[in-house]
């Protein structure tokens, strides 16, 4: 169910939705319009359910269409994605044909009806054709590191993003020379989601023991997408060595997105590397599985999230909203979400990681102080009121695209 | 020349004073695209970005919520400490005086000379970043606002002060001196334009970056409690 500002009042406390409602009050004659790849999966999807309402509830009329694609056309933009991640893969002249000719028929099907176009990802990129037609303000949103992306996709989709009126990044380091003014705008958790709210204890045990773990013992866990640039073979290989130090489990749990259609063979390769070993639980969550997600958190004791490469990592700050110390890759958003040796550990091998998760086990108040370390971090700079507040400015930065200080009375 | 009908035009005429409004700041970053990843280009982009690039370098940290106090508050100072390892130069960086400029202009002057002279100096080794810890220039776009918090004397003014947020007084200390180029923060100029200029200068001699807003604030009260209590305050 959809939460109230007045419910996020209790969390964030009344300045923040002050604020909010104050920057939204300047912003109300426009309509924003999100368009992305997939409804469900994924954290685009879910930042977007959860702050359309709010944006509604402020008064300021948001909107959200998905795309439609065919599977040739998902297995083409995950190549993109990937590429543009950086990770090794082909990259054929056939591509580029099938997203034009696929962009070609979404441009027929989408009817663009915001003020200000919000085009999330590469998928969607190209809707932006349209803009010397229709005008309007186009924004691409993007959630991918692309800070070394391979150049034969970045050249293909550069002329695109240049066609738009501003770009959004999630970290400095993923910013290009454009032609367009970039902001920067880290992603969000929602605090009242199902994935993030508190639970009851009987519940997390519940949970815990629907997945054969065993509440009592240690338990290491990574929630992501059974996905290679999650490095979940990786996570396997620390919890080997963690495992001859300390008695412990690993959970290694994540739904799938129907954009990703590589899901299913990585799944297949995790299970085959965890076969022998009974305190290894593999969890493929079917859609809508938040709750159980949210108890598998904190039921955990140390989370990983090893990432090779990363949009942002939001996983990361949902274990720290739970006060659960994060190990993580020192990669994409993952380096400002945690910092190292205050709210968790940057580790850059499966040796390290695991040298870390000891440390972790065997500290039961230092897991303590970086948990509540981690609560705090997420507080001030990563739960959605802020991410709200940073699109209702970026609006403003639109209508003032010439003034670095632009002065209300 | 006639003086208006029974005007006394030996004294000085008493024009009404604004009252006071309290403005905050919501910002926005830009991200410039441009990255250094050694002293060279460093100083190469300082000389090329925009002033407001250089403000933010040298005062968000002064806006972020902290868990240990930062090294240098300086991003330049910060980023060639750990990215370059060149302790010296850090120091030096670090060690600008922010108050004594009161444009962007000037601070940016002073940056750039500190590099040229200790390059010029040479004995250091050149240096480049590890992968992955570029420095990356941003600027902030600032959506001034006021918050509704009026005071119309001195002692309005200070009654409310308790209440304005850390970021208002962020705008009115850090920002409106030296981004918008007003010759003292806001605090001190509307109090002197009352009269009040013992008090006036007094807050102006506080060093808003040897403490933090927390300290400013409270110091700031300080100061008027002493002052209206002393029956200087009219």
């Amino acid at each position: 169910m959809a939460a109230k500002l007045e419910d996020y009042q209790e969390v964030v406390g009344r300045d923040v939705v002050d604020e909010l409602r104050a920057v939204a009050a300047r912003v109300r004659h426009c309509r924003i319009q999100n368009i992305n790849s997939t409804s469900v999966g994924g954290g685009v999807a879910e930042i977007l359910a959860r702050m359309i309402p709010l944006f509604l509830d402020l008064g300021v009329e948001a909107t959200w269409d998905v795309i439609q694609g065919d599977e040739e056309f998902f297995q083409v933009t995950k190549a993109f994605h990937n590429a543009l991640h950086g990770a090794p893969g082909q990259i054929t002249p056939e591509m580029f044909d099938v997203y034009q000719r696929n962009t070609e028929r979404i441009l027929r099907e989408t009817p663009l009806t915001g003020d200000v176009l919000l085009i999330h990802d590469p998928q969607p990129a190209g809707l932006v054709q349209r803009r010397r037609e229709i005008g309007r303000r186009w924004v691409w949103r993007c959630h991918i590191d692309i800070s070394t992306p391979n150049p034969l996709v970045w050249d293909f989709l550069r002329p695109l993003i240049n066609q738009y009126d501003a770009a959004i990044f999630s970290m400095p380091d993923f910013a290009k020379r454009l032609s367009a003014p970039q902001f920067l705008v880290t992603p969000s958790i929602d605090p009242l989601s199902d994935k993030n709210r508190e639970l009851d204890r009987e519940f997390v045990r519940s949970v815990l023991e629907k997945g054969q773990v065993d509440p009592e013992r240690p338990i290491l866990t990574q929630i992501s997408r059974f996905d290679r640039l999650k490095d979940p073979l990786g996570v396997i290989a620390a919890y080997r060595m963690v495992k001859k130090r300390r008695d412990c489990q690993l959970v290694l749990a994540g739904g799938d997105a129907p954009d990703d259609p590589e899901g299913e063979q990585v799944l297949r390769e995790v299970r085959e590397a965890a076969a022998s070993d009974p305190d290894i639980h593999v969890l493929p969550l079917p859609p809508f599985s938040d709750l159980e997600i949210n108890a598998l958190v904190r039921g955990s004791t140390v989370v990983f999230q090893k990432s090779i490469r990363e949009g942002f990592g939001l996983t990361v700050s949902e274990a720290l909203w739970k006060r659960k110390p994060v190990i993580g890759g020192a990669v994409g958003g993952i380096k400002i979400q945690i910092i190292n040796g205050v709210t968790g550990f940057l580790a850059y091998s499966p040796e390290g990681a695991a040298a870390r998760a000891v440390q972790l086990l065997e500290d039961r108040r230092l897991r303590e102080a970086m948990g509540e370390n981690g609560r705090q971090h997420v507080k001030q700079n990563f739960l959605v009121t802020r991410h709200v507040k940073d699109y209702l400015l970026l609006v403003l930065a639109l209508e003032h695209p010439d003034e670095r200080v632009v002065e209300f009375h | 020349m006639t003086s208006p009908a029974g005007s006394n035009h030996l004294a000085p005429r008493q024009l009404p004073q604004p009252p006071f409004r309290f403005y905050t700041e919501r910002r926005l970053v830009e991200l410039t695209g441009r990255r250094a990843r050694n002293l060279g280009e460093l100083l190469e982009h300082l000389q090329e970005v925009p002033g407001s690039s250089i403000f933010y370098h040298t005062h968000h940290q002064y806006l972020s919520h902290h868990f240990e106090t930062p090294v240098f508050h300086n991003d330049f100072a910060g980023w060639v400490l750990r990215a370059l390892r060149l302790e010296q130069l850090a120091e030096r960086l670090a060690a600008i005086d922010l108050l004594a400029f009161t444009s962007i202009r000037q601070l940016r002057r002073s940056i750039v000379s500190a590099i040229q002279d200790y390059l010029a100096e040479g004995g250091w080794q050149p240096q480049e970043s590890p992968p992955g810890d570029e420095f990356h220039f941003c600027l902030s776009r600032s959506f001034v606002m006021p918050t509704g918090i009026v005071a119309g004397d001195e002692r309005e003014f200070f009654a409310k002060l308790p209440g304005v947020t850390n970021v208002s007084l962020f705008f009115h200390f850090f920002l409106a001196r030296l981004r918008l180029e007003r010759p003292t923060n806001d605090f001190s100029q509307w109090l002197g334009d009352l009269g009040h200029r013992e008090l006036a200068k007094a807050i102006d001699r506080l060093d808003p970056y040897s403490r933090t807003l927390d300290e400013l604030k409270a110091d700031i009260l300080a100061l008027g409690d002493a002052y209206l209590g002393s029956g200087d305050g009219r």
